[in-house]
């Protein structure tokens, strides 16, 4: 009897922990969001860029501009349009894009998948290859193995993925002919070949058009592996620090008084205390690929949310800026979630607690 | 994020890449594209709108007049006349002031809807009543959304009728009827595509015209149909089988959004599209050397200039713009800045234009210049600002000019900005200088005249923007003398009324005009055929083939 109660009291608690964490996660989502709005919106009204501009052109006659003005409600004080704008995003309307002319959400629609699909690749290949890497480099430190790994990861870092980007196009698709370019897809599927998730490679698969398959994989993996080299060179990094972290740890000793294998220490229990924070570090470098790749999108003619929320910034688009922007907070807010989720699963003390 | 990284170093690195790629470019592996098909690689960013009502970038002007018919169109045999397309020939009564255009019979549109005069004058109203950015071409000769159903309208079946307000010349008429605004709407199959909208102050009509549907959508008769237009993606157009003239030898054109020169260089050479059309100079000459490719010219409609703010009191004296225009190294510009892509052209009107002048009296001379403004009480020099986009070749040509001032004792600051940032402040008139191009927004000398050389209202709130108001030049008798030129009948005449005003504005204006755009493309040797025209919306694509 008596333990039944505690037992109840002990659910009852843990519900009420599992709601205050909800509520606390709304209110910490919703001021993010509106902080975001808040802070895109003013500053894309400051910039010195006339939207109206975008619109009717340079050339287009001062009645024109004026009437284009006051129907996007751009002569309203700045408040009343923040105010409009976030009764119409409540709502689910984000409005029109005035380069596309598309609905801001269709528009993203389209471009966030082609993003997705290249970070997503781009993150497998940078942590398949990278955490092994900084493993390796934390086993043997000071060694010659580290320091190539660090010079991997330096240049990584530090070339422009442009200038790579180039050169990668130069070597692989001018004179080897490896891969293909431009774009996502060869123009000769444009008749045969319709995306319905904007995912192309789950799309072609789901088709079972193998063909197609192999002609999207031949244009997302050069661009993928740039991303890929990129994160990988942040992700052995830390992979490597936390690591030597984790090697430097009385259980490690202990375990290796046990006399478990080298190996064992390394990869079962070392490298699963290191995966804890690891996880973050790799979600945090997603989510930065999610945001879109400017550069990379640029010398690839990828079309994807970099490329729209640039183009869109630079033509003071702002439907279209806050929209990418409200995307983009969504994905680090997810990722966030998820990774904190995955924490659970890793480590068992943040259950219990 | 990456973003704000994109401009100013961000080209220069690219430049040093696009080097590096000349080093190690080789022997390409060859793709093919399909026989029936053409690929284009070019910028189609600055497409807002497939509706020709609306349409009036570059890039769209190209798509517009490969995918809709015009009443009259440029002959390409001497670009000062017009020729027929959907008309088979009109007449100008003695009056000056109506305009009777006979269709040719039988022809359809892509829908295979009947093109009828009716779907002429209700293109006309369409465009006058949403009033869009290209709608003045139109409305300049008198029409409003009260008269337009009245002032363009089909007398029967093949008979349209165009009156206008005034005696113009008919050479003037005519020419703005071969912009893209001008285009003829497929009218039953708009229809079915209208939109309701409410009336309200600023738009009296209770609905949309199609423009919504239209943005994406198609309703021409052009050689060419428009099949998809994917924003920062590709337009795909498809052979239009009813077409009225000689049908596109190739089945489908794609353009594919290209931003960057080197990527299009070695997709071109891959055999990856058939055509790079924005080829920097660097990139042009390797391509012009490699012997499976194939590149072409033309001069257009398109005039660079450096202008001086009249607000300025300085750059305001007579002397100082004289003197300025003694400051620019014409000649080292030419040979190195724009080689290829311009030539250095000093009057208004652009070549190929009725009324051309070609004329380019100025070099640097420093010496002149410091003379010049002695005489302005300057001699000591001065400091002044000038506006510049932080793209080539203006930014290389900003920097000439700044060496060339130092050398006569002015100091100019350049403000480095973003395209549409300097812009909006030269519609301010918040400059002091500013450097930037001029393009035609139709083929008939006044659209440039207008600009440069009238002033209706200088106030600052002056209703019409023209860059001589831009600039607040303000000059009475050559905005009376350019309008009475819209009225001189006799084409000779006419032709040197607009001589005359080059020549003034040419030794007084606040306008130092540099060169003429030349367009330029790189092609693959198997296609034949491939020209370009003389302005962005005579770049046709249904006379090349492929070998």
């Amino acid at each position: 009897m008596a333990e039944t109660r505690t037992e109840a009291r002990r659910r009852g608690a843990r519900a009420s922990a599992v709601t205050s964490a909800i509520a606390r996660f709304l209110v910490i989502a919703v001021t993010t969001y509106l902080g975001l709005l808040a802070v895109t919106f003013f500053i894309g009204r400051v910039i010195p860029i006339d939207p109206v501009l975008a619109i009717v052109g340079d050339r287009a006659p001062a009645h024109v501009v004026d009437r284009t003005r006051e129907e996007m409600g751009l002569n309203l004080p700045l408040y009343q349009q923040f105010f409009i704008y976030v009764k119409g995003a409540l709502a689910g309307e984000f409005g029109t894009s005035v380069l596309t002319t598309n609905p801001v959400m269709t528009d993203i629609r389209r471009a966030f998948p082609a993003t997705m699909e290249l970070a997503t690749l781009g993150t497998i290949i940078g942590s398949v290859i990278g955490v092994p890497l900084g493993v390796l480099a934390a086993v043997k430190r000071g060694s010659i193995i580290d320091q190539i790994v660090r010079v991997i990861g330096l240049i990584g870092y530090s070339v422009p993925i442009f200038w790579l980007g180039l050169l990668a196009l130069v070597l692989f698709y001018a004179k080897l002919g490896w891969v293909a370019y431009p774009g996502r897809i060869d123009i000769t599927y444009e008749y045969t070949f319709t995306s319905v998730t904007g995912f192309f490679l789950l799309d072609a698969l789901w088709q079972r058009q193998w063909d197609v398959f192999r002609d999207v994989f031949r244009h997302i993996i050069l661009p993928a592996s740039l991303l890929g080299y990129f994160s990988l060179a942040y992700i052995s990094r830390m992979t490597r620090s936390f690591m030597l972290n984790e090697l430097s740890q009385e259980y490690v000793v202990a375990a290796r008084a046990k006399g478990l294998s080298e190996t064992r220490i390394i990869w079962r229990h070392a490298l699963r205390n290191a995966a804890v924070p690891l996880v973050t570090v790799i979600a945090l470098s997603y989510a930065g690929l999610l945001e879109g790749s400017v550069l990379t999108e640029t010398v690839f003619s990828w079309p994807g949310l970099g490329l729209y929320i640039t183009n869109s910034l630079q033509n003071a688009d702002m439907n279209a800026v806050l929209g990418g922007t409200i995307v983009i907070g969504s994905v680090f807010i997810a990722l966030n979630l998820f990774s904190d989720l995955l924490y659970r699963t890793l480590d068992p003390r943040t259950r219990a607690r | 994020m990456m973003m704000g990284k994109i401009n100013g170093r961000y080209r220069v690195l690219l430049a040093g890449a696009a080097l590096s790629a000349m080093v190690f470019a080789g022997a390409p592996a060859y793709a093919e594209t399909p026989a029936d098909t053409l690929v284009e690689g070019f910028a189609i960013d600055d497409i807002i709108s497939m509706d020709p009502g609306e349409a009036f970038e570059l890039s769209t002007a190209e798509m517009t007049s490969n995918t809709y018919d015009l009443l009259v169109r440029l002959d390409m045999g001497d670009t000062s006349k017009v020729k027929g397309d959907l008309a088979e020939s009109w007449t100008v009564s003695d009056d000056g002031l109506t305009y009777t255009f006979k269709l040719k019979p039988g022809m359809k549109f892509a829908s295979g809807n009947p093109i009828t005069a009716e779907d002429v004058a209700y293109s006309f109203e369409r465009v006058i009543k949403l009033d869009k950015s290209p709608a003045f071409i139109l409305s300049q000769f008198g029409l409003t959304g009260d008269n337009v159903t009245e002032k363009a309208k089909a007398a029967d079946e093949t008979t349209f009728v165009f009156t206008v307000d005034k005696a113009y010349a008919p050479s003037f008429v005519l020419n703005c009827l071969t912009a893209t605004v001008g285009s003829v709407v497929d009218k039953k199959l708009v229809l079915e595509h209208i939109k309701p909208v409410t009336p309200s102050d600023d738009y009296k009509y209770d609905n949309d015209f199609g423009n919504e549907w239209l943005k994406t959508g198609y309703a021409g008769s052009g050689a060419y149909k428009l099949r998809e237009w994917r924003a920062n993606e590709a337009v795909v157009l498809e052979r239009n089988d009813n077409y009225h003239g000689e049908k596109a030898k190739l089945a489908r054109v794609i353009y594919r959004h290209m931003k960057e020169s080197s990527g299009q260089r070695l997709a071109l050479e891959s055999g990856d599209i058939d055509i790079a059309r924005n080829l920097e100079p660097n990139d042009l000459e390797a391509v012009s050397k490699n012997p499976d490719l194939k590149t072409t010219s033309a001069p257009k409609g398109t005039v660079y200039y450096i202008s001086l703010n009249q607000k300025n009191p300085t750059l305001a004296k007579p002397e100082v713009r004289e003197a300025f225009k003694y400051l620019v190294d014409y000649d080292a510009i030419g040979e190195t800045l724009i080689k290829g892509i311009g030539e250095i052209h000093q009057t208004f009107l652009p070549k190929g234009v009725l009324g051309e002048l070609d004329e380019n009296p100025f070099k640097l001379d420093v010496a002149k210049a410091k003379e010049l403004l002695a005489k302005a009480g300057v001699a000591e020099g001065f400091s002044v600002t000038m506006d510049v986009r932080n793209t080539q070749p203006v930014t290389g040509i900003a920097e000439s000019f700044q060496q060339s001032l130092a050398e006569a004792g002015v100091k100019l600051e350049i403000i480095p900005g973003d395209g549409k940032q300097t812009l909006t402040k030269y519609r301010a008139r918040n400059h002091d200088m500013y450097i930037g191009q001029w393009g035609m927004d139709y083929f008939d000398p006044n659209s440039n005249a207008e600009t440069f050389a009238s002033n209706p209202d200088n106030s600052d709130e002056g209703k019409v923007s023209t860059l001589a108001w831009r600039n607040a030049w303000n000059v009475p008798e050559l905005t009376e003398k350019t309008k009475a030129a819209l009225l001189e009948k006799d084409a000779d005449k006419r032709a040197a009324t607009y001589q005359e005003l080059q020549k003034t504005i040419l030794e007084t204006s606040p306008f130092i005009i540099i060169f003429q755009q030349t367009e330029v493309a790189g092609y693959r040797g198997n296609l034949k055929d491939f020209k370009l025209g003389p302005s962005f919306d005579t770049n046709f694509t249904y006379t090349i083939s492929k070998e």
